[in-house]
C-alpha cells in the first residue's frame, strides 16, 4: 500500500509552505501532490517555487503530481491550469473538465481528482480511454460501490487512490465564505483565509461542530479516517491512501501510518488528529456519521 | 431567447405550456433526475403523451437524466435514455460521461444538452463535452458572473442556456456534497438536496427548528417565515456570531439583465422549480413570457414592469430575489 499526500488546501504563507515541504522531504510518503487547488488568488508560492519544491521532493524519491484548480472560471485561471498541464516535467491531477481537455489534447496521462464525479464504472472506463491512469473516487462513494466499479472494470492500467484522512472538501462556490464571514467580498478579501491555517469552524446553533470554511471551499468539520478499513480497501483494489495536509502533525501521521501499514496493523492516529472523526460515506451512510472501528 | 420551464407533474406541464413556455423539461420517476422527490415526475409510459401534448403547443420536451449513474446500476440510467429516445423527446439534459457517451453513440440524432450538474464553468470544459459527445447546448452553473458569461459566449463553443428564476444554488452544481454529509443523500448520488424524509420541523419554546437528519439547520422566531432547510441557507455559528454563513433564503431573478443576456446571444432562459405547483408554474411562466416578449420587441427600452417584479417577488424564497453571482459583488 502506497501513501500519498494531497495538495495543501489552505492558504498558508510562503514560509509555512516551505517549512512544511522540507519536513515532508523526510517523511515516508510515496506520492506528493503540489499546487493551489482552491483559489486562484492565493499565490504564496510562485510557479518556479512550486517546480523547485517538486524537484527537491523528487530527488528524495517521491513521485510528484501537480494538481489543478477545481473551479475554473476566468481566462487567467485557464492560463494557470494550461501552464500546469503543459509543464513537461511532472504528472498532473485534473480537478476540472478543462484540465482533462488540455491533457487529452496533449496526449498526456492524468490523475482524475475527486471533483471529477466518477461515480460509475462506465464513466471511469471513458476517462481511462482519454488517458486516466489513476483516480480519486468522489468522497461520497461507499466502499462497496468502489469495489463494484473496480471489479466490473478490471484493475489493468488503473490505480485507485482513496481519500483516507483529512477534512473532506464537500462543496465549491464562486463566493468566498471566509471573506463573507468578515464582511468582505472575494475581490477585496484581504487574503483573510490566511488567518485560518486549518480553516474556519462552523457550528450549529446548539454548538455541534459541523463544517469548515476554506475560502470558496466548504469542508467537513470532522476528519474522515478510513485507515481502519485499509485492508478492505486494498482488497477492493485501492493501492494508494491519500492523507490530506493539515497545519499540525501531518509528517508524524505519515510516519505512524507507514510503520503500522508495514506491520500489517491499523494505524492508531486519534491523538494526532485531535478532532472528531467520521467514516459514514465509506459505509454508505451520511458522511458525518462515525461508526465504531471494525473488529481487527 | 427560448423560455425553458420546469414540470414535475401533468398539471404543471399543462400550466407551463398554456402560459407560453417554448420548452418544458422534466424527469422520470427515479434517481436518474435531480429532483427525485416523492409524488413528482413522470412514468416512462407517460412520455409519449407528454410529447404529443407539447406538440399541440408547438413546444419541445427535454428530459433531464442529470444525476450520476450509480456503480453497478447502469441499467437504470440506460433505460431512462432509451425511454426518452423512444418517446422522441427533443433533447436530453445530462451530466454524467456515461450517460452522455451512451446517448451520443446510440442515438446520434438525439440532441444532448449539458446539464448544470456537470459544472462546466469555462470554454475548455465545454469543448471537452462538445468534442466527445457533440452537445448542442450547455446550461451554465449559477456561479458565473455576467462578464464571465459574456466571455464564454464569445468563445461560441456551444449555444448557452442560463438560469432566469427560481431557487439559487450557491455552490457549483454537481460539486456540492453538503446534503449527503448530513443525511446520506445528495443531488449527485440520489437526485435530491435535503430530501423531505430527512427533514424535521420541530416547534420548541425557543421557536421553530428545522433539522436535517437531526442536525440543527435553523431556528425561527415566531414572526419569522421558516425556510426549507437546505444547508447552504441555514444559520450557523462562526466565531461566536450566528448568521447565514453561506446565503440568505432568497431566489434568483435575472429580469433586470434580460437585454444583456439577449445581446450576448444566450439561446435559452431556464426557470427552476420542478417541485413547484401548477399554480406557481403558471404564474412564473406567464410573467417570464411577457418579459421575454417585451425584451424581444424593444430590448433598448426594456424595463421590468412592476407587476412582473411583484409577482415574482411573492413567489420567491423569503420574498427576496437576487442577481446572485451574475453580479460580481455577490462573490
Amino acid at each position: 500500500m502506497r501513501l500519498a499526500l494531497g495538495p495543501v488546501g489552505y492558504h498558508w504563507n510562503n514560509d509555512q509552505l516551505l517549512a512544511f515541504y522540507n519536513d515532508i522531504a523526510e517523511a515516508p510518503v510515496d506520492i506528493v501532490y503540489l499546487g493551489e487547488t482552491v483559489c486562484s488568488k492565493r499565490r504564496s508560492l510562485g510557479w518556479m517555487q512550486w517546480l523547485e519544491i517538486g524537484r527537491m521532493l523528487k530527488d528524495r524519491g517521491k513521485e510528484i503530481v501537480l494538481s489543478t484548480l477545481t473551479v475554473v472560471e476566468a481566462e487567467s485561471e485557464l492560463s494557470q491550469i494550461e501552464r500546469v498541464c503543459s509543464n513537461g516535467e511532472f504528472l498532473v491531477e485534473a480537478n476540472d473538465a478543462a484540465a482533462v481537455h488540455m491533457l487529452m489534447e496533449n496526449g498526456l496521462p492524468f490523475v482524475a481528482g475527486a471533483s471529477l464525479n466518477v461515480y460509475n464504472e462506465r464513466t471511469l472506463a471513458q476517462l481511462r480511454d482519454l488517458g486516466l491512469f489513476r483516480w480519486i473516487p468522489p468522497l461520497e462513494i461507499s466502499g462497496a460501490a468502489l469495489a463494484t466499479m473496480i471489479r466490473m472494470l478490471g484493475s489493468d492500467h488503473l490505480e485507485t487512490e482513496l481519500f483516507t484522512l483529512g477534512r473532506m472538501p464537500l462543496a465549491y462556490s464562486a463566493r468566498c465564505f471566509t471573506a463573507r464571514a468578515h464582511g468582505y467580498t472575494r475581490d477585496h478579501c484581504h487574503f483573510i483565509c490566511g488567518r485560518y491555517p486549518s480553516g474556519m469552524a462552523v457550528e450549529t446553533q446548539e454548538g455541534q461542530p459541523f463544517l469548515t470554511l476554506n475560502g470558496l471551499q466548504t469542508q467537513s468539520a470532522r476528519i474522515v479516517n478510513l485507515l481502519p478499513y485499509w485492508r478492505e480497501a486494498a482488497h477492493a483494489g485501492v493501492g494508494i491512501l491519500r492523507i490530506s495536509p493539515d497545519a499540525s502533525n501531518t509528517p508524524a501521521l505519515l510516519h505512524r501510518a507507514r510503520v503500522a501499514l508495514d506491520r500489517g496493523n491499523i494505524p492508531e492516529v486519534a491523538d494526532l488528529i485531535g478532532a472528531p472523526e467520521c467514516d459514514g460515506y465509506w459505509l454508505e451512510q451520511a458522511g458525518i456519521i462515525t461508526s465504531s472501528a471494525p473488529c481487527v | 431567447m427560448d423560455l425553458v420551464a420546469p414540470a414535475g407533474s401533468p398539471g404543471s406541464l399543462k400550466a407551463a405550456l398554456e402560459a407560453g413556455a417554448d420548452a418544458v423539461y422534466l424527469g422520470l420517476r427515479d434517481a436518474t433526475n435531480a429532483r427525485n422527490f416523492p409524488g413528482l415526475n413522470f412514468a416512462p409510459a407517460q412520455l409519449h403523451e407528454v410529447v404529443e401534448t407539447a406538440k399541440r403547443f408547438q413546444a419541445q420536451i427535454y428530459v433531464a437524466i442529470n444525476t450520476y449513474a450509480r456503480a453497478g446500476k447502469w441499467a437504470d440510467w440506460k433505460a431512462a435514455v432509451d425511454q426518452a429516445a423512444e418517446a422522441n423527446v427533443s433533447a436530453l439534459i445530462a451530466a454524467d460521461l456515461a450517460v452522455l457517451g451512451y446517448a451520443s453513440r446510440t442515438y446520434p440524432d438525439l440532441r444532448l444538452h449539458l446539464s448544470v450538474q456537470a459544472s462546466a464553468t469555462n470554454w475548455r470544459a465545454l469543448r471537452l463535452y462538445r468534442d466527445l459527445f457533440n452537445i448542442r447546448r450547455a446550461v451554465l452553473p449559477r456561479v458565473l458572473s455576467l462578464t464571465q458569461i459574456a466571455r464564454l459566449a464569445e468563445h461560441d463553443v456551444v449555444p448557452l442556456e442560463v438560469f432566469g428564476f427560481g431557487s439559487l444554488c450557491i455552490m457549483a452544481e454537481g460539486r456540492c456534497l453538503l446534503s449527503s454529509y448530513a443525511c446520506g443523500h445528495s443531488p449527485n448520488n440520489y437526485g435530491a438536496c435535503s430530501p423531505a424524509e430527512s427533514v424535521a420541523w420541530i416547534p420548541t419554546p425557543g421557536g421553530l427548528e428545522t433539522r436535517v437528519a437531526g442536525i440543527l439547520i435553523d431556528r425561527f422566531a415566531p414572526e419569522e417565515a421558516a425556510g426549507y432547510p437546505t444547508i447552504c441557507k441555514g444559520r450557523f455559528r462562526v466565531e461566536n456570531r450566528i448568521r447565514h454563513v453561506f446565503e440568505e433564503p432568497t431566489s434568483l431573478n435575472t429580469l433586470d439583465i434580460l437585454p444583456k443576456l439577449a445581446a450576448l446571444g444566450i439561446e435559452a432562459i431556464k426557470l427552476e422549480g420542478r417541485q413547484r405547483s401548477p399554480a406557481y408554474i403558471a404564474q412564473v411562466v406567464r410573467t417570464w413570457r411577457a418579459a421575454l416578449d417585451a425584451c424581444q420587441r424593444d430590448p433598448v427600452h426594456f424595463v421590468p414592469e412592476s407587476a412582473w417584479v411583484q409577482a415574482l417577488g411573492k413567489l420567491s424564497e423569503g420574498q427576496q430575489t437576487t442577481l446572485g453571482a451574475y453580479a460580481r459583488v455577490w462573490r
